[in-house]
């Protein structure tokens, strides 16, 4: 019988059984930032206790940065004691840090498949639950709460419960307009927020293996949305070619053998999974959020639904109450104040060259506030080099500096009153992009384009 | 660390699916090196926020000031990984949370710092709850070892996996101490990974 690509990362990174009968499994890659660490280091310091795998750990800075004014010391004091903070436990602790001033700084799960520090066969860790992002590369990513980042730190090691898996497989051609975020929102629709509880979820068939990395790093780093912690894509050529020559990947003359290795992990042919699900590409048309978790969407030209008709009415009546729509509504029409374009799940060149291609030759519409966020330092100055940040610019976008940005509401950038936001970014939680009444519209970068230069939600596929 | 086996206490009723860690501390008040005062910011937005479900929040119902268990329905403490939301509920007074079902990482993040989240069974939580905001006076009792949450007449079984229940029972769920405790297993561990040692399996 064959065996999964989780249980061949699992069994080959098991220390041992713990008494709690969790699994004591060792981390290849902690990522580290700023938001979910200084405690864990606190802790560290108190027992005298060191970080032994140095070479294994890596920090960055995301959350809290200005996207505007970077220059420190930083207006909010807060952000400024956290990124101070930072800079004193890498230091004190000997941990490799990009920082503001570094062309490599960016989000945390942008940088680490950039600098090539993402890598097949992996378990990965970082005190953020997008950390799934880094199952686009084969590995095992698990995001993490403070006090794991404290074992991690001070032990490389997680104890963690087994995982089931859950095959997703698309199949099929997606249409012009419909895009890896439409995919992964299609998922959590049809599945929910919590069916990926218990489950690691793998995503496959021929939609998938045809997606560049760019687009399965979307497409994993939602898996949390739909309940998985962790998601992860089988490595191919793909992922092999993606690596190649990064500053982190494997040095030229070992490169290739670690490649078949690589591939060695996917999951076999005959591997035999606890559920199978397949999503048929064809199918999906581009989608909208309309409620406040990420399960609540519909394609650009359904409407959001009548209470009644759900199992759970309440919750429904409550969503909708909370974003101003009607039973039975259409989304298509409705009046957005901000269009944000970046995050983890979308700021990467290829989102940003997408929704440059659509608002070229366009305008912002005058009411909107429009925001392009590139993932990093490197991403922006990409952009910059190949006209992108000024087809933004000429079009009315405000081109920002690296950054979790408005995904948030831990830096300057934030939603005011209850003011709509089409944005590229993975939660519409009540509140999430900063102010308290704020609403958000989960998109596709390109719908998210759209929506900027029509001023109102509107299907992308009559702009291309 | 202290053994956890039987939480008594006020229950405090927190009703709707899905409730995520953004709902119970918003972001803004991650912007700190320390969790001192997360309390003060527990479902903060929520509560401020006129209408909603509720004509009042759970968290400002007098009665139910000072309980130590809390009842949840399903999917409890979805979303991001902060930690913050189980500190900030924890440095509140909550104990224990009982609910329907909870997403991996806030189950993990609770257990870490020694606030067991068990789960129970739809119609017991409905129940559960029920009293609470009837009779909120009761006294509810969570026995990890019995298995049960008692409250007035009511008994209902609870779960937790077996061993980590053991675990918060024995005192034995200081993580670091057990992840450190072999490390020479560890480097081991370690030696064997092909992008450790640069050398490829072949």
């Amino acid at each position: 019988m064959g065996e999964t690509l989780l249980k061949k990362v699992w069994d080959l990174h098991t220390v041992r059984q713990l008494p709690t009968g969790q699994t004591q499994l060792f981390i290849g890659l902690h990522l580290v930032h700023e938001v979910t660490s200084p405690q864990a280091f606190d802790t560290l310091r108190a027992n005298g206790w060191t970080v032994p795998f140095l070479d294994r750990t890596f920090a960055t800075v995301d959350h809290i940065v200005p996207t505007l004014e970077r220059k420190r010391p930083f207006l909010d004091v807060m952000a400024e004691d956290m990124m101070a903070s930072l800079e004193r436990n890498v230091r004190d602790f000997g941990i490799r840090f990009v920082g503001l001033d570094d062309i490599r700084q960016g989000i945390v799960h942008v940088i680490g498949p950039e600098l090539g520090l993402t890598q097949p066969g992996m378990t990965i860790a970082c005190g953020d639950s997008h950390t799934s992002t880094h199952g686009a590369f084969g590995s095992v990513a698990f995001g993490i709460g403070t006090s794991q980042v404290r074992d991690v730190l001070a032990s490389q090691c997680l104890a963690l419960e087994p995982l089931k898996v859950r095959r997703i497989r698309v199949t099929g051609t997606l249409s012009k307009g419909v895009y890896a975020k439409d995919v992964i929102l299609a998922i959590i629709q049809r599945l929910g927020v919590q069916g990926g509880n218990g489950y690691a979820y793998e995503y496959a068939g021929d939609a998938v293996d045809r997606m560049s990395m760019d687009e399965r790093m979307t497409i994993c780093n939602m898996s949390i949305e739909g309940g998985a912690r962790v998601g992860y894509v089988n490595p191919d050529d793909t992922t092999v070619n993606y690596v190649r020559g990064r500053p982190y990947a494997p040095p030229p003359d070992q490169f290739d053998r670690m490649a078949a290795w690589w591939k060695s992990m996917a999951s076999d042919v005959n591997a035999v999974y606890d559920d199978e699900v397949e999503i048929k590409a064809a199918d999906l048309t581009p989608i909208v959020t309309w409620g406040v978790n990420p399960g609540q969407s519909i394609g650009v030209d359904d409407r959001v639904p009548d209470p009644a008709s759900t199992s759970d009415p309440k919750a429904v009546t409550d969503a909708l109450g909370y974003m101003g729509l009607t039973p039975g509504q259409s989304l298509e029409g409705m009046k957005v104040d901000v269009a944000f374009i970046g995050s983890c799940t979308n700021s990467r060149l290829s989102d940003l060259r997408e929704a440059a291609r659509i608002v070229k030759g366009r305008h912002v519409a005058p009411h909107v506030k429009g925001l392009v966020v590139p993932g990093s330092s490197t991403i922006a100055k990409a952009a910059e080099d190949e006209g992108l940040a000024d087809v933004f610019r000429e079009a009315g976008f405000e081109w920002r500096g690296a950054g979790c940005s408005m995904c948030l509401g831990m830096n300057p950038d934030k939603l005011e009153g209850n003011q709509v936001c089409a944005s590229s970014s993975n939660r519409n939680f009540k509140g999430r992009q900063g102010s308290p009444t704020g609403r958000t519209l989960l998109m596709s970068p390109a719908m998210v384009a759209a929506a900027a230069v029509a001023g109102e939600v509107t299907d992308v596929r009559e702009l291309l | 660390m202290p053994r956890i086996s039987r939480i008594t206490g006020r229950a405090l009723p927190m009703r709707g699916n899905d409730i995520d860690t953004d709902r119970i501390i918003p972001a803004r008040f991650l912007r700190s090196i320390t969790f001192d005062g997360m309390e003060q910011h527990v479902f903060e937005d929520d509560r401020k926020s006129a209408g909603g479900p509720y004509n009042r929040h759970p968290f400002d119902v007098k009665h139910f000031q000072g309980a130590a268990v809390l009842l949840v329905n399903s999917n409890f403490g979805c979303g991001s990984s902060r930690e913050h939301a189980p500190q900030a509920l924890m440095r509140w007074g909550i104990q224990v949370i009982v609910g329907e079902s909870f997403p991996e990482i806030f189950f993990g993040n609770s257990g870490m710092i020694g606030m067991p989240c068990v789960t129970a069974a739809p119609a017991d939580v409905a129940a559960l709850m029920d009293l609470a905001e009837r009779a909120p006076a009761t006294e509810f009792a969570v026995d990890l070892v019995a298995g049960t949450c008692r409250a007035g007449q009511l008994t209902v079984p609870v779960s937790l996996p077996p061993k980590m229940r053991e675990a918060f029972t024995s005192g034995a769920w200081d993580t670091t101490g057990m992840l450190l405790d072999r490390f020479d297993e560890v480097r081991e561990a370690a030696n064997r990974l092909p992008y450790v040692t640069g050398q490829a399996l072949s």
